[in-house]
C-alpha cells in the first residue's frame, strides 16, 4: 500500500490510499498459508473463499481471482476499500498471531480494480420469469439485492429518493477513501443487468404504499439515515450540523466547490466533532481539507475507538487533534456557535460490549471549553423512519428498525428487507450480506 | 432523466409560476406538501411548495430571491429541470373543522389553492385572506376567488383592496364570528405576527414552516426547528405544524445562516448572467 503523503492530500479529495502494485500483490498472496479450515473465512460476513482467490493471485491468474469473489461479494472494489478487515478476516488470520496478517483487504481491492480495468465479465442471467420485483434505496443493500434479483430472471426496478444513487457510499463516505467513479463502475454494472433505476421517487409518497405492496415481491433497503442528535443546549445554533448534513453537502453537493457548485456549507476555523466511529473519522478529515483545524471529541479512551483502524491512523496524520475521555455538555454561541464545553469522562467496568462504561468527573475543574465556529455531531443514526411509518403491517423493534426472520422475510410475507434497515447501522458488507439472504429467499417465495 | 416545464409564466412582479411535467410528484400530490428542484448537475436543491397538480402536471409559484430561484426564472416553457423529488411533507390536516380561514401573504399565496379546493371538498367554508405589498405582487386572486367561498384582498399601501394586513381582518372575523380552524403561510416573520391573533381565542392555527433544506427527507437534520420545546425534522414531521407551538425567533435565525454565501452566489450568477448578455449583443 502507499499512502499519499499528507500535505499533499489534506489540499484535495483524491484517495488516500494508492493501492498496491502487481508485483506487490503477487508477493503478498504467496504469504497466504492456504489453511485447511481457513478462519478468515468465518470471519467475513458473506463468507468469501479467501484462500481460493489468494492463491489465484499468487498464479497470477487475476481473472479467476476475481471470479471467485464476485461469486460471493458484488462490490469488491468498494469492500475492498471500506471494509473493516481488522475485525473480520484480517482479525482472524493465523499469521496475525506471530506477525502481521495477510493483507486480504487489499488484495480484495488490487483484483477489483484489475477486473475493472480489464474488462468486466457479465455474469449469467437466467431467463425471465416474469416477476416483477421492488427494491426501495440504492445503498450497498439495494443495489446488491437488485443484482442478484436481475440474476435470477426478475424485472426489478430500484426507487432511490435522493437524486444520485448509491446510498452512504454517495453521499456519506467520502471520495478520500471511496472514489465516486468506483461506486459508480459498480452500480452502472448492476444497472446494465436490465435493472430499473427512478431516482428522485420516495416510496411512501411518489410511490403509494399500495403500489409498493403490489409487486410480486419487495426489498426494503432504506438504510440508517435518520441522524441522531445529543439533546443538548445549544444545538440549534447556527453552525451545529449533523455529521449526515456536512457529509451531504459536501459528497453530494460538492459544497467544497461553492461558488462553482451552488451549495453553501460553513467551512470553519474550528471545527469540534463529535463522535468516535467511521462518521466522525469522515467529517473531521473532510473539515480539514477544507482548511479547519479540527478537534475530536470522544467519550471513551483512544483505544475504544470504534472507527477502521487505517481511518484513525489517516487522521491522527492528517492533524486532527483528538480529546478522548470527554464528552459535550453544551454548545455556546448565538446565534453562531463559538464554541463547545465538554465534561472529561472517567472510565468504569465494561459494558455488554467490553467497552468501559464512560462517566462524567464530577465538579467545575473537570469542565473545560473549546472553541469552535462549527461543531458536527457523528453520534449516531437509525432506521430511516419515513417509509416504514406509513406501512402498519409491518413491525418494528425497539430501536426502529424492521423486524426480520432468519431469511430477511418480514412480517408481510412478500415483503423482505436488509441492511441498516433491519439490522440498525453497520457496514457495508454486511448490509450486502443481508441483502443476498434476502434475495434467496424471495427467489423461494417467487417460484 | 429530467423534467420538463411545460409552461413557464411570471404572474406577478418577480413571480413565477411554471408547470412541470413530473407525474410521480402530481399523481400523488396533496395539500400542504412540497417538491425538492435541482435545475442542474451543479445546483442547489431547493424546496417549494405544491401550488397545484393536474394530470402529470405538477405547478410551482416562486419568487426570485436569489442564485437558484432566479436562475429558475430564466427557464422558458419547453425547458428542463434535472430534478424534482417528491412530494415530500406531511399532507396538511384536511378533516371537517367547520369554518377555516386560509391567509397568505407574498408568494405564499401560491400555496392556498390546493388547501383551499382540499378543505372545501371535505365540507368547510373557506375564507380566503391574501396580502402583499402592493397591488403588482398579488397573485392567483381570480383561481382562488373560485376556490374560496370569500376571498378578501389586503395590501400594506392600499393599492388594491383592504389597506392593512391580513392579521387585521383576521382579528375582525375572530370577533365577527366562530373560526374553526386557520392556516397561515408566508414569511415567517409574517406567520409569527398574524398567528398571535388566534392566541387568546386558541383557535386551531397551522403554519407552514421554511427552514433551509437539503434533502427534504429526513436524512440531515438541516431543517430542525424546535416545536413546544422538541426538535422536529420540518421535512418529514412537518412542513406544517401548530402556530402557538413554533420558537420563530430560532427559525428565523436559522434561515440566516449562509448569508455571505447566498451573496457571493447570486453576484457571480449575476456577473456571469452580465457576460452572456454582452456576448449576444455583439
Ligand atoms: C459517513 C459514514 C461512513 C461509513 N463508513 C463505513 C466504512 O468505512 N465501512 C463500512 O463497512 N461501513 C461504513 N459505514 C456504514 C455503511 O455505509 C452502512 O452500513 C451501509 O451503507 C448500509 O447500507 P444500506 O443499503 O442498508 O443503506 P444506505 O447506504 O443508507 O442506503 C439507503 C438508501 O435508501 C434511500 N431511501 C431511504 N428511504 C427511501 C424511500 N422511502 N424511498 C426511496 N429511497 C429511500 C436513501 O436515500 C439511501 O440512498 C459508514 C456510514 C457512514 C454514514
Ligand atoms: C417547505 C418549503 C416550501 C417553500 N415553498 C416556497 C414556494 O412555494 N415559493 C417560494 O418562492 N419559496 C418557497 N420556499 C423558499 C425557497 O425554498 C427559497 O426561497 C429558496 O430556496 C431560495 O434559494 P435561492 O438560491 O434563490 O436564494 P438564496 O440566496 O440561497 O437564499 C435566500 C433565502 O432563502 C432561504 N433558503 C436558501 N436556501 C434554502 C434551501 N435550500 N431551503 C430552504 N430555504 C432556503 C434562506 O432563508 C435564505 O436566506 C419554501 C421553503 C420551504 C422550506
Ligand atoms: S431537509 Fe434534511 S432532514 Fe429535513
Amino acid at each position: 500500500m502507499s499512502k499519499r503523503d499528507v500535505k499533499e492530500r489534506i489540499q484535495d479529495f483524491l484517495e488516500v490510499d494508492e493501492g498496491i502494485s502487481e508485483n506487490n500483490a503477487v508477493l503478498e498472496a504467496t504469504r497466504c498459508m492456504e489453511c485447511v479450515r481457513p478462519n478468515c473465512v468465518k470471519g467475513c460476513p458473506v463468507n468469501i473463499d479467501i484462500p481460493g482467490f489468494i492463491s489465484a493471485v499468487a498464479e497470477k491468474n487475476f481473472r479467476k481471482a476475481a471470479d471467485i469473489i464476485k461469486s460471493d461479494n458484488m462490490l469488491p472494489a468498494i469492500c475492498g476499500r471500506v471494509c473493516p478487515q481488522e475485525n473480520q478476516c484480517e482479525g482472524k488470520c493465523v499469521l496475525g498471531v506471530k506477525e502481521k496478517p495477510v493483507r486480504i483487504g487489499a488484495l480484495e481491492r488490487f483484483v477489483a480494480d484489475w477486473e475493472r480495468k480489464n474488462g468486466i465479465q457479465k455474469p449469467d442471467i437466467a431467463k425471465p420469469t416474469g416477476k416483477r420485483v421492488a427494491v426501495v434505496g440504492s445503498g450497498p443493500a439495494g443495489i446488491t439485492a437488485a443484482a442478484e434479483l436481475a440474476r435470477s430472471g426478475h424485472s426489478v426496478t430500484i426507487f432511490e429518493s435522493l437524486h444520485a444513487p448509491g446510498g452512504v457510499l454517495t453521499y456519506g463516505i467520502p471520495s478520500f477513501r471511496l472514489p465516486k467513479e468506483i461506486v459508480k463502475a459498480e452500480i452502472d454494472e448492476v444497472l446494465s443487468l436490465g435493472v430499473e433505476l427512478k431516482l428522485n421517487h420516495i416510496v411512501g409518497r411518489s410511490i403509494p404504499v399500495d403500489d409498493l405492496l403490489s409487486y410480486d415481491a419487495v426489498f426494503l433497503g432504506t438504510g440508517a439515515g435518520l441522524p441522531s442528535f445529543m439533546g443538548i443546549e445549544g444545538e440549534n445554533l447556527n453552525g451545529v450540523y449533523s455529521a449526515n448534513e456536512f457529509l451531504t453537502r459536501v459528497n453530494l453537493m460538492h459544497a467544497d466547490s461553492f461558488p462553482d457548485y451552488d451549495t453553501p456549507v460553513l467551512r470553519g476555523g474550528k471545527v469540534a466533532v463529535v463522535g468516535g466511529g467511521n462518521v466522525a473519522m469522515d467529517s473531521a478529515r473532510v473539515a480539514r481539507r477544507m482548511g479547519a483545524e479540527v478537534f475530536l471529541i470522544y467519550r471513551r479512551r483512544e483505544e475504544d475507538l470504534p472507527a477502521r483502524e487505517a481511518e484513525i491512523a489517516n487522521a491522527v496524520e492528517e492533524g486532527i487533534n483528538f480529546y478522548c475521555c470527554a464528552n459535550p455538555t453544551r454548545i455556546i454561541g448565538g446565534p453562531a456557535v463559538t464554541g463547545i464545553e465538554c465534561v472529561k469522562m472517567n472510565m468504569k467496568s465494561p459494558d455488554e460490549s467490553g467497552r468501559p462504561q464512560p462517566v462524567p468527573i464530577e465538579g467545575e475543574e473537570a469542565k473545560f471549553i473549546i472553541e469552535a465556529d462549527v461543531v458536527i455531531e457523528a453520534i449516531g443514526q437509525s432506521p430511516n423512519p419515513l417509509l416504514i411509518s406509513l406501512i402498519d403491517a409491518l413491525k418494528k423493534g425497539e430501536r426502529g428498525n424492521v423486524i426480520v426472520d432468519e431469511n430477511g422475510m418480514t412480517s408481510i410475507p412478500h415483503v423482505f428487507a436488509g441492511g441498516d434497515i433491519a439490522t440498525g447501522a453497520a457496514t457495508v458488507i454486511e448490509a450486502m450480506g443481508t441483502a443476498k439472504k434476502a434475495t434467496a429467499a424471495i427467489n423461494e417465495i417467487l417460484k | 432523466m429530467a423534467y420538463k416545464v411545460e409552461k413557464a409564466s411570471e404572474i406577478a412582479e418577480n413571480i413565477f409560476e411554471y408547470w412541470i411535467n413530473a407525474p410521480h410528484v402530481s399523481k400523488n400530490a396533496q395539500a400542504g406538501q412540497f417538491v425538492v428542484i435541482r435545475i442542474d448537475e451543479k445546483g442547489e436543491r431547493i424546496p417549494l411548495t405544491i401550488s397545484a397538480a393536474k394530470g402529470d402536471l405538477v405547478r410551482i409559484v416562486f419568487m426570485g430571491v436569489g442564485k437558484t430561484t432566479k436562475y429558475l426564472s430564466t427557464l422558458k416553457s419547453g425547458d428542463y429541470v434535472l430534478d424534482i423529488a417528491g412530494p415530500l411533507g406531511h399532507p396538511s390536516e384536511i378533516k371537517k373543522w367547520g369554518n377555516c380561514v386560509l391567509i397568505g401573504g407574498g408568494v405564499g399565496i401560491a400555496c392556498l389553492p390546493i388547501l383551499a379546493k382540499a378543505l372545501k371538498s371535505a365540507g368547510n367554508h373557506v375564507t380566503g385572506i391574501i396580502g402583499s405589498r402592493n397591488e403588482k405582487l398579488l397573485l392567483l386572486e381570480d383561481e382562488l376567488k373560485e376556490d374560496c367561498d370569500e376571498l378578501v384582498i389586503c395590501t400594506d399601501d392600499g393599492s388594491k383592496g383592504f389597506h392593512g394586513f391580513p392579521a387585521d381582518i383576521l382579528k375582525k372575523k375572530l370577533e365577527e364570528t366562530n373560526i374553526d380552524c386557520v392556516w397561515i403561510i408566508g414569511p415567517a416573520i409574517m406567520m409569527k405576527i398574524t398567528s398571535m391573533a388566534t392566541i387568546p381565542s386558541k383557535t386551531k392555527t397551522f403554519v407552514s414552516l421554511n427552514p433551509i433544506m437539503v434533502d427534504g427527507t429526513g436524512m440531515c437534520g438541516s431543517c430542525r426547528v424546535t416545536i413546544g420545546g422538541e426538535t422536529k425534522f420540518a421535512c418529514v414531521d412537518g412542513p406544517e405544524f401548530d402556530a402557538h407551538l413554533v420558537d420563530w425567533d430560532e427559525l428565523m435565525s436559522r434561515q440566516r445562516i449562509y448569508p455571505a454565501q447566498e451573496k457571493e452566489s447570486l453576484e457571480n450568477f449575476q456577473e456571469h448572467q452580465c457576460r452572456c448578455g454582452e456576448h449576444h449583443h455583439e
